[in-house]
């Protein structure tokens, strides 16, 4: 009786997987689908300089007819889809279109970056046509994008105005609903300073008054400064701070004291 | 193994089945009746190391290789030191640094660790025994012995004799711990009663309300729609408790279009053609709520998910926080300026005991 139990643990023994393959299958599963996500993601994305004329005028508002006139109505009034786009600015057109969030592929509680669908020159006479329509936020100068601001002042400025949403590391976070703040890695620096004077979406407007264009320029200074250095703490596992991390540790490091245990536990051959 | 009773020795399965059942052993809590059998240790398997010479050298080898290759991970770690130096202050090279010298230590302790297990598992005797946990209670004559001890004891001092003594004794224990309760409350706040403390901010009437963290004053005109700006009180950065100060008076600052807003009629006059203030201190345990929607109007707790509706003044609508948002009541100066009417009209963040 006690002859043949033994024999049976002794087979199943002989058929059981190593006990690193499922660690392993783990890791492998995690480097895929790690990869896939970084390769997605990597979207490029291009400047140029902004001219307007009345021709750019004329070929925006035939663009904006083709494109937009859908949801934001013929004469850019706004429908019940869409809002006005009267007075929003040249500024927050190329933030919208320039970072392919306008035109959205479909209603949501928040229109989601994707492959930039117009050219810069198209961007450009966009722009130039709604900001005929009314003055609003401007194109920003040059001189606020060239990060070479005081990144300690913009480090403040960041986590006294931006921080709560998008991160202390600029790396996002989640809003209510389906709803969320973008991280800010890889953002153009035009792009950065877009998104504070016409506040996209639920972003709330940073205004020049509020916080101003040498404040912005830190900002930019800052969001590159952490983008250009590495984290003093080895992998910063996506910034996002104690969910990454703890995920990390209860994966990665409770798994190979689970499999420590089973090692140090199992009798030898 | 120094209080083995068995001298260290090893009891056999059929020896251990034999003292298993000494009924009404002290120390035994309760006596089964019927117990299953013991059925003893399995046979004894040898291992490829007992059987096979050749594979058991084989374990040795690995052994000590491991444990050379800690010294090895040692040296690594005084050399990684001395290779990436830090003096630069580059983070890039103390990130360098600090791994190089990580790897080595790691290595140093992990192949000990390795060569410890694989040795005992591989090349240590394997047999199993068992060591009997001997009676936690003493024999008779211990027990006997050292209630003789005590009484010697209390008569020779006279513990229980000379009274005054041991109550004196027993008194000045009691107060010795009384300085500490008197210097821990010296930590508190002295002289203002932390109700009052808790219950009341640096905002005053007429205070103007000005940028965090510059300290600028912020004039209506600034606050266009959909803004939203941190506030803090005018003079803060100038006190000297100013981080204890802003910990209780930050305020959220959002201008909304004024037919959105729903005040009650008590607080219709406590905003400003659509610029409202609300205190940044959450009322469930005190998170800076600062994530604020600008379509939606709804301000967002990052620790607990609180949602605060704006437009109906900051009512709850999600989470663990209980009460809405403090309202500051604000007005304009006559240079445009926006300044406090009061201070809050209620007690901000999270609620404490004599809330009321």
């Amino acid at each position: 009786m006690r002859e043949t139990t033994h024999k049976n643990a002794r087979k199943r023994k002989t058929g059981r997987r190593h006990p690193l393959a499922t660690v392993a299958l783990i890791a492998i599963g995690l480097g895929l689908t790690g990869g896939a996500y970084a390769a997605f993601n990597a979207t490029g994305s291009s400047a140029d300089a902004a001219t307007s004329s009345s021709s750019d005028v004329a070929s925006g508002k035939k663009l904006f007819q083709a494109n937009c006139a859908t949801c934001h109505g013929l004469e850019a009034q706004g429908t019940d889809e869409a809002p006005s786009l009267i007075g929003v600015g040249a500024a927050a057109v190329d933030f919208q279109v320039g970072t392919g969030r306008m035109p959205m592929a479909m209603q949501g509680p928040q229109a989601e970056q994707k492959p930039v669908q117009f050219t810069q020159k198209e961007i450009d006479q966009l722009a130039a046509y709604v900001a005929s329509l009314a003055p609003g936020a401007a194109i920003p100068d040059e001189r606020y994008l060239d990060g070479n601001g005081d990144a300690a002042k913009g480090a403040e400025l960041f986590r006294v105005n931006c921080a709560m949403c998008h991160n202390v590391a600029g790396a996002g976070g989640a809003l209510t609903q389906g709803k969320f703040a973008p991280s800010l890695h890889g953002v153009t620096a035009r792009h950065i300073y877009e998104a504070m004077i016409t506040g996209p979406q639920n972003m709330p407007v940073f205004n020049d008054r509020n916080i101003t264009p040498e404040g912005k320029r830190d900002i930019i200074t800052y969001l590159q400064y952490i983008q250009k250095n590495p984290s003093p703490g080895g992998f910063e596992l996506g910034s996002l701070g104690p969910v990454a991390e703890g995920l990390f540790i209860w994966i990665f490091g409770l798994g190979s004291i689970v499999a420590l245990t089973v090692w140090i536990t199992a009798k030898s051959n | 193994m120094a209080q083995d009773d068995n001298g260290g020795t090893e009891i056999t399965p059929a020896a251990s089945s034999a003292v298993d059942h000494r009924p009404g052993d002290p120390g035994t809590a309760v006596m089964v009746q019927n117990a299953p059998e013991n059925p003893g240790f399995p046979p004894h398997r040898p291992r490829i190391t007992d059987k096979d010479p050749r594979k058991e050298r084989r374990a040795e080898r690995t052994v000590y290789t491991l444990f050379y290759v800690s010294i090895v991970g040692s040296i690594w770690a005084i050399a990684a030191y001395i290779a990436f130096p830090i003096e630069s202050g580059k983070i890039s090279d103390v990130r360098v640094s600090t791994l190089a010298i990580g790897l080595g230590m790691a290595l140093a302790l992990l192949a000990i660790g390795f060569g410890a297990v694989h040795w005992a598992k591989a090349l240590m005797h394997d047999k199993e025994g068992i060591d009997l946990r001997h009676p936690v209670q003493g024999s008779e004559e211990t027990r006997e012995r050292s209630v003789e001890i005590f009484q010697q004891a209390d008569q020779e001092s006279g513990f229980g004799r000379r009274t005054l003594i041991r109550n004196s004794l027993i008194g000045a224990l009691v107060a010795f711990p009384l300085p500490a309760i008197v210097l821990f409350r010296g930590l508190g706040p002295m002289n203002e009663d932390p109700v009052k403390l808790l219950s009341h901010t640096m905002w005053r009437k007429g205070m103007r309300l000005t940028r965090d963290p510059s300290g600028t004053p912020i004039k209506a005109s600034d606050v266009t729609i959909g803004s939203v700006f941190h506030v803090i009180p005018e003079g803060l950065n100038d006190k000297e408790d100013a981080l204890n100060q802003k910990a209780k008076a930050a305020v959220l600052l959002m201008r909304l279009d004024p037919k959105d807003l729903h005040p009650s009629p008590a607080k219709k006059d406590w905003a400003y053609d659509g610029i409202v203030a609300y205190s940044k201190i959450c009322t469930h345990v005190g998170c800076p709520v600062a994530l604020y929607e600008q379509q939606t109007h709804h301000l967002l707790c990052p620790c607990h998910q609180s949602q605060f509706d704006i437009t109906h003044e900051a009512r709850v609508i999600f989470g663990p926080a209980s009460r809405p948002l403090p309202q500051l009541p604000i007005e304009v100066d006559a240079d445009g300026y926006l300044v406090a009417q009061s201070d809050f009209h209620e007690p901000v963040g999270p609620s404490f005991w004599e809330r009321h």
